[in-house]
């Protein structure tokens, strides 16, 4: 399979990341659509692992080239991982004094 | 890699002191101690001498300017433990856990000055600001505070995303994640890989300029900071910021001829988007947190020249830049944090009341302002003159210093409330010891202003 599906596929997983982020008004789905951002990008750090990976087997059988892009995968999780325990924790806080989980409530500090 | 290994073993020995010590003094002075320890750690790493050594594989490199930045952070940080560690203790319980996350944020921030490639950058970044969104948040109960802790959480994450996205494509473009290092990759059949590097570089950029809030991606910063309790927004405004900046530069300082000369037109908009941004905005604001949080932004406009020119000269600058600016804000908001109204009017008649205060202050807002005799000024004159070293356009330099003129008139205003205004301003009781080293602070201000060469010259040593 070429190499462009998954550039697109990984694209349009990106943007409705950022459309979800740009216009929904729900703390914990703008949260989601941030989770959905940083998917995409894995997914499209694997595949890049692949073709750079089998295009160097063709000059040598034996290179390991690509298997930083997957290394870097596993950073992303980590941290997303970390990500979510605050992120969850500040949205629980915020629930605890507002009874409610919506962005627009918050404007407060606007002049 | 001393401070790097120190910092976060001095983390989480604060973490621990919260549960053996019960004196909140007791934790200040401990925090205080470990940032000499982790001065001198850095100090010894700069004369070549490793704790512990380290081989990193090339992901980290220590080099001068990096090592000299860190001091700076370091330093700058243990002034403003000293000047308003105690004021910590009227947000929240939690003293000693605060400066745990304080030390995780300074290791973030010798990772940022040390990063060789795109893996360590990514992972110096979230190091820095996972513990800063906590920081953000440390007022539970105050609603502000936790606006600003969501909102800086929420934007943080979504130009980290934007940072991945452009690794990513960096990634594969060249097939590896040393930024601007674009050779061709032998038996790749990808046509678009010049497309996809200069996306991939623009969206670095972008998110990056997220992080140091920069116009047009500054909106999140007068939230965040006017939201968060003053003692964290002091150490966000300063050791972070300047940490991004140090970043920033060293992440493109070395690939600006990968762009060409659209790569000056990006910066040049971006420069001239912040200041007017910045300047502007903080005119009209009425209370004075919110004017240095504008200030901010106009302050980012001039450390942005040194993407623009990318010579030594802006090297040194930066760095002087991140001296004057960090001694500065931290000295303002420590005064700051002392007043019950944040408010222009509720500096009225400080000078009257309390002498030093308001004489030290005058000091800093000078140097905000870059005024002559301050350290402000020399690092206003080095970004510029080193835009004009680079043969930037001249109109350039103009309209910064129109700006730097506006700005003064937002500076003057508190000391105009200040010496030329009657009012009682209500301050929370100060000690000898606060004022003796505000006056310290005020008189490296000068002494740098009047020899700057005496701290660029540890550069060079």
């Amino acid at each position: 399979m070429p190499i462009q599906y998954y550039i697109y596929l990984c694209l349009v997983l990106f943007s409705i990341g950022i459309i979800g982020v740009l216009t929904r008004r729900n703390a914990i789905i703008v949260f989601m659509c941030v989770e959905l951002m940083l998917n995409a990008v894995n997914l499209l750090l694997v595949a890049f692992s692949k073709m750079h990976h089998a295009a160097a087997l063709t000059l040598n059988p034996a290179a390991t080239t690509g298997i930083e892009g997957q290394l870097f995968v596993f950073f992303i999780m980590v941290v997303a991982a970390a990500e979510v325990s605050v992120g969850l924790a500040i949205i629980v806080m915020l629930y605890r004094n507002t009874h409610s989980v919506d962005i627009n409530f918050l404007n407060r500090l606007k002049n | 890699m001393n401070a790097i290994i120190v910092s976060a073993l001095l983390g989480v020995l604060m973490m621990f002191s919260g549960i053996w010590v019960k004196n909140r003094a007791a934790i200040t002075n401990i925090a205080a101690a470990g940032l000499l320890l982790l001065v001198i750690a850095n100090l010894l790493n700069t004369y070549g001498v490793w704790v512990i050594h380290v081989n990193t594989h090339g992901m980290l490199e220590f080099q001068q300017f990096g090592l000299f930045f860190n001091t700076i952070a370091f330093t700058a940080t243990l002034l403003y433990v000293l000047l308003s560690g105690r004021d910590m203790e009227r947000t929240g319980a939690d003293t000693a856990e605060y400066y745990a996350l304080v030390f995780f944020v300074l290791c973030g921030v010798s990772i940022l000055t040390s990063f060789n490639g795109l893996l360590m950058l990514f992972l110096g970044i979230e190091i820095l600001s996972i513990p800063l969104y906590i920081l953000t948040g440390a007022d539970k109960k105050n609603l502000r505070s936790n606006e600003a802790s969501l909102k800086y959480f929420l934007m943080g994450c979504f130009s980290t995303g934007i940072l991945l996205m452009g690794i990513t494509l960096i990634y594969g473009a060249t097939g590896n994640f040393s930024f601007g290092n674009s050779q061709p990759i032998p038996g790749t059949t990808m046509v678009s890989a010049p497309f996809l590097e200069v996306a991939g570089i623009l969206l670095v950029f972008v998110s990056m300029a997220f992080k140091v809030s920069a116009a047009p991606f500054h909106f999140w910063t007068p939230d965040v900071y006017d939201g968060a309790p003053s003692v964290f927004t002091s150490f966000m405004a300063t050791v972070v910021k300047a940490a991004g900046f140090i970043a920033f530069v060293r992440l493109f300082s070395m690939h600006t001829a990968l762009m060409g000369p659209s790569w000056r037109i990006i910066v040049t908009f971006v420069i001239i988007a912040t200041l007017l941004v910045g300047n502007i905005t903080a005119v009209f604001q009425q209370s004075v947190k919110r004017m240095l949080a504008y200030s901010s932004i106009a302050q980012a406009g001039f450390m942005l020249f040194a993407l623009y020119s990318d010579n030594d000269l802006a090297k040194e600058g930066i760095l002087l830049y991140s001296i004057a600016y960090s001694l500065a804000t931290i000295g303002i908001f420590a005064i700051l944090i002392k007043m019950n109204d944040y408010t222009f009017d509720g500096f009225n008649g400080l000078a009257k009341t309390h002498p030093v205060l308001a004489a030290a202050n005058t000091v800093f807002l000078l140097s905000l302002a870059g005024i002559p005799l301050t350290a402000g000024f020399f690092a206003k004159y080095y970004m510029l003159a080193s835009a004009v070293k680079a043969g930037g356009s001249i109109w350039l330099v103009i309209i910064a210093v129109i700006f730097a003129a506006v700005s003064v008139y937002y500076y003057f205003r508190v000391i105009q409330a200040m010496y030329f205004k009657e009012g009682t301003p209500s301050v929370v009781p100060t000690g000898k010891s606060f004022h003796t080293l505000l006056i310290i602070t005020a008189a490296a201000i000068i002494l740098i202003g009047l020899f700057p060469s005496w701290v660029l010259n540890f550069l060079y040593f």
